[in-house]
């Protein structure tokens, strides 16, 4: 596994450097998966930070690879647009396409607005507190359920188990159907034809089903007195209650996709981590009151989420270049978590790092993660209950990546846990 | 240099004096005080360094920017007087500041 690794390394760095500047294409989702983007991306930081990539499946698109960059982008919010209707949030998205879903996360003020601060108040100070108890409880039965000296699959036992348990109980959805909420959300981010779903009219037959049975639990909340779950939240909220079936479905999404494939993939990401960091992972065992500092390590590291995209709304000069009005403008948050001219030592993974809340993953400005809190949460706990129990989660081969450059994840991570305390 | 009072929110009080130019947030954060986080670093993105400026001293700490107000317009527990830590520049006139800080930052 070691040199085979190397050499794939190596030979990206190589492809990377040897490639013409303007034909670097750091979208296409086998980068991703291979994990060989890294190079690609530390070339246009260093020679091209605000880079136009003219030929590429998903039409032109600039790319954003510095952190203080990406931050300029994501702040100005008058220039660079979330809005569905000009592509919204994602590199393939059209300026004009049919779009069937609206999500907040895809919204320009003031309508954004309204939408978030009707669904926020789930991830409150004071609500955290209470799902604090209830996390724990799961996490100790989820861990107490894991198999000694036997392999196993630590995406599906645990940060799915886990993830999918507190998003039905956020949604208040049928628990012991917990798992389809895990489905839909692995199906509305998958590419067609690359393991999760085989065709596109599948997709949409899946995501079909998922609103049929949220428009189940909206008739359902709807006739019933407000209580504090998101569906009750938004039939009753008084910006939300009167929204059209294809707004209510684009946030039923983007909370899915939002409260489960980033959280659980950075669970994923802190055994990776740790297991390819063993002074790190020694250093947490020895200290762990440092937990706190390692999950924003993680969540630096992995950077579930590795971009989000903007679209130009005017002519505007960013660093020499000249953006076009209708321009995507792409943001690698995965790149500005490893600019060094923004972090020290960006490819370390340290767990006692100087500043580690100083990282993108969670974006800035008006569409910053508005459940950031809640994730960081489901990360103290489940290792706060994992150093309780087993000296060690030992990492048995090669993670599966996911095949996205969207969600930075894994489809698969096969561990041991040799022993319990 | 400006002596600034930083009270948590279990009431615990912090007396720092802060150079002029740094910000209310910095003077923070550069002496360890907890409660704010300031993930963006001081650059008005975020609003993890929110504070309560007590009433008297409002008129000193000047006008909420645009952006500031937009940033200010999700953070939880927003009370007159709330404030982004990292836009209080600090002066001699600041002299005697008082800012409280919120039970958590959102």
């Amino acid at each position: 596994m070691g040199d085979s690794t190397i050499s794939v390394k190596d030979k990206a760095r190589a492809e990377a450097y040897a490639m013409p500047l303007d034909k670097i294409n750091v979208a296409q989702p086998a980068l991703f998966q291979s994990g060989t983007m890294w190079p690609y991306f530390e070339r246009l930081r260093n020679e091209d930070p605000v880079h136009y990539c003219a030929e590429n499946e998903f039409g032109p698109y600039w790319s954003i690879t510095k952190f203080d960059d990406i931050m300029a982008v994501d702040t100005n919010h008058e220039v660079f647009s979330s809005e569905a209707s000009l592509g919204g949030i994602g590199i393939a998205g059209e300026a004009g396409a049919e779009d069937p879903l609206r999500m907040f996360i895809a919204m320009d003020r003031p309508r954004h607005d309204v939408q978030r601060k009707t669904v926020s108040p789930i991830v409150s100070p004071a609500n955290l507190q209470t799902m604090e108890p209830i996390i724990r409880g799961w996490a100790g039965e989820i861990l107490d359920g894991l198999p000694i000296g036997e392999e196993f699959d630590w995406v599906d036992r645990v940060s799915i188990e886990l993830t999918t348990s507190m998003l039905a109980t956020l949604f208040d959805f049928p628990f012991e159907e917990r798992r389809r909420l895990t489905r839909w959300s692995d199906v509305v981010t998958a590419i067609p034809g690359h393991g999760i779903v085989d065709t596109l009219e599948q997709k949409m037959e899946e995501i079909r089903e998922c609103f049929e049975c949220f428009n189940g639990l909206w008739n359902e909340r709807v006739n019933a007195p407000p209580k504090g779950d998101l569906i009750s939240m938004l039939a009753h909220g008084e910006a939300t209650r009167h929204m059209e079936p294809r707004e209510y479905h684009g946030n039923v999404i983007l909370l899915i996709v939002g409260g489960n494939d980033t959280t659980r993939n950075t669970i994923t990401g802190s055994v990776v981590a740790l297991n390819e960091n063993p002074d790190q992972y020694q250093k947490l065992r020895d200290n762990p009151e440092l937990i706190t500092s390692m999950v924003s390590e993680t969540i630096r590291w992995q950077t579930p989420l590795a971009y989000m995209r903007r679209t130009a709304l005017k002519d505007i000069e960013f660093q020499g270049k000249q953006i076009k009005k209708g321009d995507k403008v792409v943001m690698w948050y995965v790149s500005g978590n490893r600019d060094e001219t923004a972090i020290d030592n960006p490819d370390a993974y340290i767990i006692d790092r100087a500043n580690p809340r100083k990282h993108i993953s969670f974006g800035f400005g008006i569409h910053r993660c508005v459940g950031n809190r809640l994730a960081e949460l489901q990360l103290t706990i489940i290792w706060e209950e994992i150093l309780k129990r087993f000296p060690e989660i030992k990492v048995v081969e090669e993670p599966k990546r996911t095949y996205s450059s969207f969600v930075k994840g894994y489809e698969n991570l096969k561990v041991i846990i040799p022993s319990r305390y | 240099m400006a002596k600034i009072t930083y009270i948590e929110h279990s009431g615990k009080i912090h007396e720092i004096e802060v150079e002029n130019g740094l910000s209310v947030m910095e003077g923070a954060v550069n002496n360890l005080v907890p409660g704010l986080d300031a993930d963006c670093g001081g650059a008005c993105a975020c609003a993890t360094c929110h504070c309560y400026v007590e009433p008297e001293w409002r008129a000193k700490t000047g006008e909420i920017g645009d952006m500031e107000e937009t940033m200010l317009d999700f953070a939880e527990a927003r009370q007159e007087g709330s404030r982004l830590s990292c836009q209080i520049k600090v002066s001699d006139e600041l002299d005697g500041l008082v800012v409280k800080l919120p039970e958590a930052q959102f």
